[in-house]
């Protein structure tokens, strides 16, 4: 299987605090590869270095043959990454329409790629004149994907999407990247859940004070639960 | 009755001088609102935008020979396109250098404050000087005659207010600004190019004092010391209005300009600049987000 986005060697620091140390990691083509470790290992960093959010003081973002760390950060999404962040960070104030805007004008979409975001999601279609600050917590879920999934990407990069969502939402959520993987797109998930993990992750990466200490099959995880209590402390 | 009556035109004078204040204070205060709302800062060299606009349309105007109409049409135009401009440069060299840190930006615009301010005083002098009306005319009220130029700046004020708020709402250059405004790191994510937006804004507010300065010199004359009253007052207006919220920009700066021509025309000028503070204290003390704001998150 190809490889879409290597990191090697990744520092990162939140001021003068190392966060990332040397982080190794490989998604590979149509793969969705899941972050597993404790709070503060580094997860959400990894996918905000990779957008060019936090800046890489040493070692490389590589997606097909451009070097992202050499990008400045708005051109990284151009590129073809797309991210839902952790608590969805919508644009409260504006309209589900225009969230979904924004999304669009990132790699300039148009119409069509807007029509096949709602058939994904309908719901969001009955409240394109709402402030998307007013929706449910899983609309917003919704919403958040919707925009990322405007700018049709070849990496999409979701942390934390079931947090404090209900068990239906959960389910939506696993349709839409488990259709996305049908389709070629890669996926980066950070998750807490091990039950959402083991249900639509191909490898887990286990991150631990910013390294990637191990990356396995799932299969491999199913086997030996072992291994996400060494790495998480939970089973 | 016959009081009543007596008392009318002076209510209509103080009023419509009220609303030429309101205009002119509404487009140098959305200039500050809008650079604080999207950049977060506080930009206290803001007044000094306004007094270059008034400058610049002096030279301008004296430069050119021909109608004033002409010379006062072309500042109109040159004149807030070079205050954006330097409005432009200063923030490319200064502020993102200090990275919008809220702090610094002070003292930094603190320090722009001084040097164009001395800038102006070195090359354009301390005298106040006036710039010819564009045109000379009338408009007969069945009470007294008012200066047309006055109404024509409440006009295009209004104009220019509307312009703004549609591109805000309606176009694609005020989506990316909003969106900014509301998340800066995830407006990174889908590719809006944050640092030159905020470039634009910052020039783009300079040029709404600019405009404001351009309409009134004729009226006020050009003084390079004419900075600081703007600039408090419009700090009144946004703080009552809302800092970021056009629509409370505007009504608060109505409040304020029209109660300030109301009460200098029937009481004193001192009571209406009384009477404002009050206000933005009660404000503050009341509703720190402002009459039309937004809780910070």
């Amino acid at each position: 299987m190809s490889v879409t986005l290597t990191i090697a060697g990744l520092d990162c620091f939140y001021g003068e605090v190392q966060v990332l140390h040397g982080l190794e990691l490989e998604l590979r083509k149509g793969e969705v590869l899941c972050l597993l470790g404790r709070n503060g290992a580094g997860k959400t960093t990894t996918l905000k270095a990779i957008m060019g959010l936090v800046p890489a003081r040493a070692g490389s973002i590589t997606l097909g043959t451009s070097e992202l760390t050499e990008l400045p950060a708005h051109e990284v999404p151009r590129a073809g990454i797309a991210y839902v962040p952790q608590g969805r960070r919508l644009f409260a104030e504006l309209t589900v329409a225009e969230n979904i805007e924004i999304g669009l004008m990132t790699r300039n979409k148009g119409k069509m790629v807007r029509e096949n975001v709602l058939d994904l999601f309908p719901v969001l279609r009955e409240r394109l004149k709402q402030r998307s600050g007013t929706l449910s917590g899983g609309e917003q879920q919704m919403l958040a994907m919707a925009r990322a999934l405007c700018l049709e990407p070849e990496v999409l990069l979701l942390d934390e999407p079931t947090e404090g969502l209900m068990p239906s939402m959960i389910a939506k959520i696993r349709e839409t990247v488990t259709g996305l993987r049908e389709r070629g797109v890669s996926t980066i998930l950070v998750e807490q859940r091990v039950d959402a993990v083991l249900s639509v992750a191909d490898r887990v990466a286990f991150i631990e004070n910013g390294r990637n200490r191990e990356t396995v099959d799932v299969t491999q995880l199913r086997d030996d639960p072992e291994m996400v209590r060494r790495y998480v402390g939970v089973g | 009755m016959g009081s009543l009556v007596a008392f009318f035109p002076h209510l209509l004078l103080a009023t419509l001088e009220g609303l030429v204040t309101s205009a002119v204070l509404a487009l140098t205060a959305l200039g500050l609102s809008l650079v604080f709302g999207v950049m977060r800062i506080v930009n206290v060299a803001h007044g000094e935008f306004f007094m270059l606009g008034a400058v610049l349309a002096w030279a301008i105007t004296t430069t050119l020979t021909g109608h004033p109409a002409l010379g006062f049409a072309i500042a109109l135009v040159l004149s807030p396109l070079i205050v954006g401009a330097i409005a432009w440069i200063a923030e490319r060299l200064v502020l993102r250098r200090i990275e919008y840190n809220p702090e610094a930006t002070i003292v930094a615009t603190i320090g722009l404050l001084y040097i164009i301010q001395q800038l102006a005083l070195t090359f354009y002098g301390p005298e106040a000087r006036p710039v010819t009306p564009p045109f000379n005319y009338r408009i007969q009220l069945p009470w007294f005659g008012y200066s047309g130029y006055k109404l024509s700046i409440i006009a295009a004020s209004a104009l220019l207010l509307l312009a703004t708020w549609f591109v805000l709402t309606r176009t694609r250059i005020g989506l990316i600004m909003r969106a900014t405004q509301y998340d800066r790191e995830t407006a990174l994510a889908f590719g809006i190019p944050v640092g030159r937006v905020y470039g634009a804004v910052f020039a783009l507010g300079a040029m709404l004092a600019a405009i404001a300065a351009v309409l009134i010199v004729p009226i006020q004359q050009a003084h390079y010391l004419m900075g600081l009253d703007p600039l408090l007052l419009s700090f009144i207006v946004v703080i009552i209005g809302g800092l970021g919220s056009l629509r409370g920009t505007v009504i608060a700066a109505l409040l304020i300009g029209v109660s300030d021509g109301i009460i200098s025309v029937f009481f004193s000028p001192t009571l209406a600049k009384i009477i404002a503070t009050l206000v933005v204290a009660m404000v503050l003390v009341f509703r720190p987000q402002g009459l039309f704001g937004t809780a910070t998150k």
